[in-house]
């Protein structure tokens, strides 16, 4: 099952190195990482997602919560939660029409004579299914950011 | 007033003495010159000069684990950093407080491959604690207090200090200020356990029929073994220790079943595996202890109790987990118990199948009544001629393997942090380097080291550290002419197959060797040798003794646990199984 696990760190050398080798050292399973400093620039958020069972998945959060530079950690599935994904692709002009682009409800960022850039924002699954569509056309690149995620009751991740 | 300006070296010093720290163990080099500098410069911290890193920090460790208090070790860059990292991965595994300080390149040459350079804090990452790469000469007064406060605190660990030689430079001065108090936003260690669940803790207890307290390393290095103590006593419930938890309850006391697990007393497996209540304290159900964690202990509700949140339930399920420190725990546990009517006599059934267990397959500890004909000495007696001589009251270290078994079964170890051995990682090359430790923080007491010709070989060259400050250790050599353990597998499961586990004819005349290095050595090959040779060895209080003796090379040690099956699946002897 796939789990959204966010946390706080110090915003430090070392410490995102410490929370990669944990999953590699147990044996956990890291299927996207996003990481960036917040609003109070001696912390950085990360969310990530992992597949495992209740059992795994409370071993994760346990073992990222022991570490000395983790400040807090939440599971995100322990309550309702808004999960983001940005998507990126890039086509050759010729490769994709106005009106594709528009039923694909994608945003243009780039265009010149030769190259587009389109941007996606949504769920994960959703740009999954569109991920499957563009492939037919041939883009030239596609990069996702992996997900973010914040929870949508008054829960929060805060020191 | 003005504050006292000197440098990032002398400030380590300085802040290793505001720690407390009176001795440490190192090796210089060229990374850590400046500091090697500011420790001839002092008087406050004694330096101990070892022959290779790792047993540095063996001894460092062998110092924590039978004081209490942390130890520490010095190494300089790259291929020091590189030796310490067995020691370290040892502290790790058995939770002990160290705090190593290894020396980097200059901070500009970083990342450079430059000479004697190693990613110390990449290396090290998963067997710490935690680590610290010093950036400011000024940080080096917080970064000890941190280190110091994380290495002993919560479950202890090892720390790593790494230093850029730069930040050492003599002639960089800033204001030293030592830190009173510091605040790790992110790190706040449990100690009490939450009130609910010890209610819920103590009516199960009220209820148990069959219950087992399985005590590990936890309770010792939380300085609980009093309340452990009186907290089975209390409940007249009985008591099995871990390999590492062994003298948390007396060895003596009626109510000890002896050590669980893979080598653990029949009465003791046979306990846990029938139990309807396992109370764990500060251990960890490790698969050593377990086997097949999906067959163990069916029968039972668990309640554990550790100070990591991390190990409740990490293997086995708890029904019951409460986190915080052992002494704080127990504590609450004896209060509330104290409080209420307690039955013991409906134990009586209970404890009766166990002393039943114990007289049909319990350990002799009278083997060294049993005269061999053939004159061969079973590793067994040699421990029972130890503990003899000793009278119970040694401080003993081991190596890892058959002779670590065997002195875990047959020496009582009657208080905690007597009993210094390598449980977790199993680091053959422990036992010398952490007898030193032991040695240097009891000068008077005797302390022992358990090993095997395999094991005393891979740190041998502390032989001369111990010269040099005349440690009177007892080097008790169980000499098989094989690596024990891995024969005895292959014994087993490999239908006798001995791949690389013998030396042919190569193996030094360990007598004559430790006489070289300045010591007394001590050959004994027939039985009726070995209590004499014992008692003149023990009685041989200022100097270091090394007791070689020819231990019969078929022995095996049982019971063994069988792979893959529960506990009350074991080997009794060669011929004997319980199923």
């Amino acid at each position: 099952m796939k789990r959204v696990i966010a946390l706080l760190m110090e915003n430090q050398p070392g410490a995102l190195s410490r929370v990669v080798g944990l999953f590699s050292q147990r044996g956990y399973n890291i299927e996207t990482l996003i990481v960036a400093p917040t609003s109070d620039a001696t912390l950085s958020r990360l969310t990530m997602t992992t597949k495992g069972d209740e059992r795994v998945v409370e071993q994760i959060t346990k073992q990222l919560d022991k570490l000395i530079d983790v400040v807090t950690v939440l599971d995100l599935g322990e309550s309702d939660f808004v999960e983001r994904e940005l998507m990126l692709v890039k086509f050759k002009k010729e490769s994709i029409t106005e009106d594709e682009i528009e039923k694909l409800e994608a945003k243009v960022v780039f265009v010149d004579n030769e190259i587009i850039n389109l941007q996606f924002v949504g769920e994960p699954d959703k740009l999954d299914k569109i991920m499957e569509k563009l492939d037919k056309k041939e883009p030239l690149e596609i990069v996702r950011s992996g997900s973010s995620g914040i929870s949508s009751n008054s829960k929060t991740l805060t020191i | 007033m003005s504050k006292e300006q000197i440098s990032g070296a002398d400030a380590l010093m300085r802040s290793l003495h505001e720690e407390g720290v009176e001795l440490m163990f190192g090796y210089p080099g060229g990374a850590v010159l400046h500091i090697y500098d500011a420790i001839f410069n002092q008087s406050k911290v004694d330096h101990i000069l070892v022959r290779h890193e790792q047993g540095a920090v063996h001894a460092a460790d062998g110092y924590a684990r039978s004081t209490g208090r942390p130890g520490v070790a010095v190494v300089t860059s790259g291929p020091g950093a590189t030796n310490a990292i067995t020691g370290l991965a040892t502290a790790y595994m058995d939770s002990t407080p160290i705090v190593v300080i290894s020396g980097q390149v200059k901070s500009e040459l970083i990342g450079t491959d430059s000479f004697q350079e190693t990613d110390m804090i990449g290396v090290s990452r998963p067997i710490v604690k935690h680590s610290f790469l010093v950036q400011k000469a000024e940080d080096i007064p917080e970064i000890v207090k941190k280190a110091f406060h994380i290495a002993t605190t919560g479950r202890p660990g090892p720390v790593v200090i790494d230093v850029p030689k730069d930040l050492t430079d003599p002639n960089y001065k800033f204001d030293f200020d030592y830190p009173q108090k510091i605040n790790i936003r992110s790190y706040k260690p449990a100690k009490t356990g939450d009130p609910k669940q010890i209610n819920k803790a103590v009516k199960l207890i009220l209820e148990a029929k069959k219950p087992v307290i399985y005590s590990g390393g936890g309770v010792i290095q939380n300085d609980a073994s009093a309340e452990l103590t009186k907290f089975a006593k209390l409940l007249q419930f009985p008591v099995t220790n871990t390999l590492m938890g062994l003298g948390a309850f007396p060895g003596t006391d009626e109510r000890f079943l002896g050590m669980l697990g893979m080598h653990g007393t029949y009465e003791a497996n046979m306990a846990i595996h029938n139990a309807d209540l396992i109370i764990a304290v500060g251990a960890r159900f490790d698969d050593r202890i377990t086997n097949d964690p999906k067959q163990f202990a069916l029968g039972a509700k668990k309640i554990h109790i550790d100070v990591d949140p991390a190990s409740l339930s990490k293997i086995i399920q708890a029904d019951l987990p409460i986190v915080g420190s052992a002494k704080d725990c127990l504590s609450s546990l004896i209060d509330e118990l104290s409080e209420n009517e307690l039955d013991t006599s409906k134990l009586d059934p209970w404890l009766k199948q166990i002393t039943e267990w114990k007289e049909a397959h319990g350990l002799n500890h009278s083997m060294l009544e049993i005269i061999p004909d053939d004159g061969k000495i079973l590793p067994q007696q040699v421990i029972q001629s130890l503990y003899k001589e000793t009278k119970g009251g040694a401080f003993i270290t081991s190596d890892v393997g058959q002779h670590q078994m065997f002195a875990a079964q047959y020496y009582f170890f009657d208080k905690p942090r007597q009993w210094i051995n390598s449980g977790g990682l199993g680091t053959m090359g422990f036992g010398l380097p952490s007898a030193m430790g032991v040695q240097f923080a009891f000068p008077k007491d005797t302390v022992a080291c358990v090993t095997g010709e395999g094991s005393i070989q891979m740190c041998i060259q502390e032989l001369s550290t111990c010269f040099q400050y005349g440690l009177p250790i007892k080097i008790i050599n169980l000499n098989n002419a094989a690596l024990g353990m891995v024969k005895q597998w292959q014994d087993m499961q490999y239908g006798g197959r001995h791949s690389s586990s013998t030396y042919g004819n190569s193996l030094p005349d360990f007598a004559a060797l430790a006489r070289s290095y300045g010591h007394i050595g001590m050959k004994v090959k027939k039985f009726d040798e070995l209590e004499s040779a014992m008692k003149e060895c023990i009685s041989l209080k200022d100097k270091l003794v090394f007791l070689d003796i020819d231990v019969d090379p078929n022995e095996h040690i049982y019971p063994m646990l069988e792979a893959g099956k529960a506990m009350d699946h074991m080997h009794l002897s060669k011929e004997d199984k319980t199923w």
